[in-house]
């Protein structure tokens, strides 16, 4: 089972990376965005098939490693296995 | 008296923190690979500079799970001095030994430059022989050393006086251009509540000499042996 992790900083913490990517932005003429903040985004490969046991394991992951709880928080999300190509409608 | 300096896969400052303990003062000093469990007979743990594991993930983040790093822990709550420059600092926060967490400096950019740090309190091993007040002339190396902590955790380093180093103008001015990477507070280093660890971003090991520019770092190297031949000294007293 795959899991998403995304980790971002917390709102109360200033970004100076997407402060700077944003004022990029801005002298790029894209006036309408208002703010950037960047953060990060893994994707874990889980040997399991229960969805309760990767979202456990997501999550320790991430609270324990991916994140440092002083300035991040983090989101986990879980993914099917269905390949892509058994989708119906994709044919060629 | 014996230095053990911790090396990471990426630590840069390794042989300037030896050559400071062993050449410069005289002292014993060997390198102690992050893989080794002990620390052997060390007097002070010294956690150098550099770029640990690439600074992947986060600056520190994974030197923190490195096996030597539950004999600092242990050498830290029996009392030792540990002194964590630069990344060493990065991964003392990153372990919870010391309180906070590192951004990106404010400008987003490296900055390697002499920088004046006051020193605010000398009741540390590695503060005692300096003046509060007195402004050290040292450089800095880092591209996130822009301190930061949630401000509960601020007001706690405030009101148990563990700030012991801030970065401020030569009059001794905590002004915001003396600030180089926008820390809170100015922040240049802390300590613990036991006050024997000490986390600070600027290089003490690179200014021990005055062919080097600056021999203000000494100070920090001094202290400590004074400090441990003190505590020697009381012990063979109450034998």
């Amino acid at each position: 089972m795959k899991a998403r992790v995304f980790v971002t900083l917390k709102p109360s913490v200033f970004d100076p990376q997407g402060h700077t990517i944003g004022e990029a932005l801005q002298s790029l003429g894209y006036d309408t965005v208002a703010d950037v903040r960047q953060g990060k985004y893994f994707e874990l490969e889980l040997q399991t098939t229960s969805a309760a046991d990767a979202e456990a394991l997501a999550r320790d992951v991430a609270s324990r490693v991916l994140a440092n709880p002083v300035i991040e928080s983090f989101r986990v999300e879980l993914l099917d296995q269905a390949p892509a190509a058994a989708a119906p409608g994709g044919g060629r | 008296m014996t230095f053990a300096v911790v090396v990471f896969p990426g630590s840069n400052c390794d042989h300037d923190a030896y050559h400071a303990a062993k050449h410069v003062l005289g002292e014993d000093a060997r390198f102690v690979w992050h893989k080794e469990t002990s620390l052997g007979d060390a007097d002070v743990v010294i956690l150098p500079g550099g770029f640990s594991h690439g600074d992947y993930l986060r600056t520190g983040a994974i030197a923190r799970f490195s096996p030597v790093m539950a004999a600092v822990q242990a050498f830290a709550d029996r009392g030792g001095p540990v002194l964590g420059i630069c990344n060493g600092f990065q991964v003392l926060l990153e372990c919870g030994l010391l309180p906070g967490a590192m951004l990106r400096n404010r400008d987003v950019r490296f900055h390697c430059e002499m920088v004046g740090v006051r020193v605010e309190r000398t009741d540390t091993p590695f503060t005692r022989l300096a003046r509060t007040g007195q402004v050290l002339r040292i450089p800095i190396a880092h591209g996130e050393g822009n301190y930061f902590a949630p401000p509960e955790t601020l007001a706690d380093l405030e009101a148990n006086h563990r700030v012991i180093f801030r970065y401020a103008d030569a009059a001794g001015e905590t002004t915001d251009a003396a600030n180089p990477n926008g820390s809170l507070h100015n922040i240049a280093g802390i300590c613990n509540e036991g006050r024997n660890v000490v986390g600070l971003m600027p290089h003490p090991e690179r200014a021990c000499e005055r062919a080097l520019g600056s021999d203000d770092g000494l100070v920090l190297f001094r202290s400590v042996v004074e400090a441990l031949a003190g505590r020697g000294a009381a012990q063979a007293v109450t034998r």
